[in-house]
């Protein structure tokens, strides 16, 4: 069976009854086009309604719909002339982080992100886009080839985390997320990062210290799950839409605290309603984010990155 | 059966039985030796049977690694604010502070350390379980550039269960904020060392913490990225022996060398001295 969201019901019962009429009718050769009309436009209208106030925790849904586009669709759609560039050079190639050169509008770039997988094989292939510090160190070694030949590095964020294991523990999670952070503060080249889908705590921000840093509209970005959240405060992982709403955890309260710079639309109905119009809308953001770089000092742009991080926090003096 | 029984006789020492409050005996939670509290304190609170660690305060710290009377706190007035509105939080800061004092979760100040001008941060675990929310990252952040700016090396103790949720993401931004710092520091050459304390894991393991020039930890201390519950849960079974310790991660390469408490001090600054081209320190 499909997966549906409980909140998008009506709305895939309005997709369901439409194309069975669109069938009908060619089978019938009917011209069902006046009653299709109104039920298209109704289907719109709802997109907008439900989409408009979403909760939270219903945005957490959509950022981890299994039929969202994940990075490779994103690599494939926005971007041209893609190649692959595997392995951290130290242990071997983390599948759940993918990354190489690629053109965006013609300009080369280095573009780096972590991969879900669509069914249980890709899943377990992927590792559920959690990455073991091979993952990590292979981003590493990505952007600094990026330093290297002047180009920008592009990431987009997906993931629930970095992936708490045995093998990842002994092989230095913490080290590798640590080290990313540290270089990319120091990283001489043009640096934009897009949440797309789940960011993910450290796991995310270590693709994250970036010049600019963009999130899809249905995006989140969190220190923790919700569930995790629930879990530990009130050991009860059910209390999950509490946390969600405790945690500002959304593309809007991430802009309102200024810990991102912009936030990208997606169409009604989400990026997994219409992939290619969140492709566009993400390839359009971008680009204005690069030209806008472009336009900086070369050796402003460090000093601007670190002023950025260095404003965040929210505090009192006593 | 009562042939075998024999007459207990109760030996009574000749001399008088000492009073000893019930309090001054100490259990130390490694191996189980028994002692006077006295004996642990003299031992920086260090199992003087096994060696194991127990955890100290701030202020301890502070004493056994700088010169008497040359510690200067800064910063002391910065305050965890409930920004989010997060349930809970309020009452969480207010019961922490008398608990562990007002500064949050790590004090931080200049200091010597035999005769080395240092800047020093250590962390205290009792408040909030030396969770990073904007007060730790601020204060860290605001050290390091006294040390960039002043030319002053940097030591950090560590001990945190991670970043604090209750402020969200904004404590996740905390690890960016002091990173770009410490890369700094980096950048110019003023050294950075970072003692990890039991337990270092989440937020500040994955920033500052692993990121010094040698990264010192205490024996026995548990360090990681995901806490040993969390493994647990995710790979549904018990954690190897040993696993996570500082001398488990000295062995996979994650930290340069384990320490023991009571040569902190001495090892540090024997590394600064060479770090800035200082003469080694002469004992009389």
């Amino acid at each position: 069976m499909a997966f549906e969201l409980e909140f998008e019901k009506p709305l895939l019962e309005l997709e369901r009854q439409i194309s069975q009429m669109r069938r009908l009718a060619e089978e019938r050769k009917l011209d069902v086009h006046d009653e299709i009309v109104p039920l298209e436009q109704k289907l719109g209208q709802l997109r907008v309604e439900i989409y408009g106030k979403l909760t939270p925790m219903q945005r957490v849904h959509v950022a981890r719909h299994p039929r969202r586009p994940y990075t490779l669709d994103y690599i494939r759609n926005v971007f041209t002339d893609f190649v692959e560039l595997r392995g951290d050079r130290l242990f071997r190639d983390d599948p759940a982080m993918v990354g190489g050169w690629a053109r965006l509008h013609d300009r080369p770039v280095v573009v780096i992100g972590q991969q879900k997988g669509r069914d249980t094989k890709e899943n377990l292939h992927r590792n559920f886009g959690m990455a073991h510090p091979e993952g990590y160190r292979k981003a590493l070694r990505l952007m600094h080839m990026a330093e290297r030949f002047h180009v920008p590095v592009i990431t987009l964020i997906d993931t629930p985390g970095a992936y708490p294991g045995l093998g990842a523990e002994e092989r230095g999670q913490a080290e590798a997320i640590a080290r990313n952070l540290e270089e990319m503060a120091a990283l001489k080249t043009i640096f934009v990062a897009a949440v797309i889908g789940e960011g993910g705590s450290g796991g995310a921000l270590a693709l994250g210290l970036a010049d600019r840093v963009l999130m899809m509209e249905n995006a989140i970005y969190s220190v923790i799950s919700p569930e995790g959240c629930a879990a530990i405060l009130w050991n009860d992982a059910s209390l999950r839409e509490r946390a969600a709403d405790a945690l500002r955890l959304t593309a809007y309260d991430l802009l309102d605290l200024g810990l991102i710079d912009e936030i990208v639309p997606e169409p009604p109905g989400g990026a997994h309603a219409d992939p290619a119009a969140a492709q566009r809308n993400l390839g359009k953001a971008l680009e204005q984010s690069i030209k806008h770089l472009e336009s900086m000092k070369p050796e402003d742009l460090l000093h601007a990155r670190w002023d950025k991080f260095l404003a965040m926090g929210k505090l009192a003096e006593a | 059966m009562a042939w075998f029984r024999k007459e207990r006789k109760h030996s009574r020492s000749s001399r008088e039985r000492l009073e000893i409050p019930a309090d001054a005996w100490e259990k130390c939670a490694g191996c189980g030796h028994v002692g006077i509290r006295g004996q642990f304190d003299r031992n920086l609170q260090v199992c003087p049977e096994c060696g194991h660690h127990r955890r100290i305060s701030a202020g301890q710290y502070i004493e056994i690694l700088t010169d008497p009377g040359s510690f200067t706190e800064l910063y002391a007035d910065l305050r965890s604010e409930d920004v989010l509105g997060f349930e809970g939080y309020a009452d969480r800061i207010a019961i922490a502070q008398r608990k562990a004092g007002p500064q949050d979760a790590v004090i931080t100040g200049f200091a010597r350390m035999t005769e080395i001008e240092i800047d020093l941060a250590v962390m205290q675990f009792a408040f909030m379980g030396g969770s990073m929310g904007s007060v730790v990252g601020e204060k860290i952040a605001r050290l390091a550039r006294r040390s960039l700016e002043e030319h002053v090396p940097l030591v950090i103790v560590s001990t945190s269960g991670g970043a604090r949720m209750q402020e969200g993401v904004l404590s996740l931004m905390q690890m960016a904020k002091t990173s770009v710092m410490i890369a700094r520091l980096h950048e110019q050459g003023i050294p950075f060392i970072s003692i990890l304390t039991d337990p270092t894991t989440g937020g500040v393991s994955a920033s500052f913490a692993m990121q010094g020039d040698v990264n010192i930890a205490e024996p026995g201390a548990v360090i990681g990225f995901a806490g040993p519950r969390v493994i647990k849960q995710t790979i549904g079974q018990d954690l190897p022996d040993g696993f996570q310790t500082a001398e488990f991660l000295l062995e996979r390469g994650m930290v340069d060398i384990v320490v023991p408490r009571s040569e902190l001090a001495a090892t540090t600054a024997r590394l600064l001295r060479m770090m800035l081209r200082r003469e080694p320190q002469t004992v009389d």
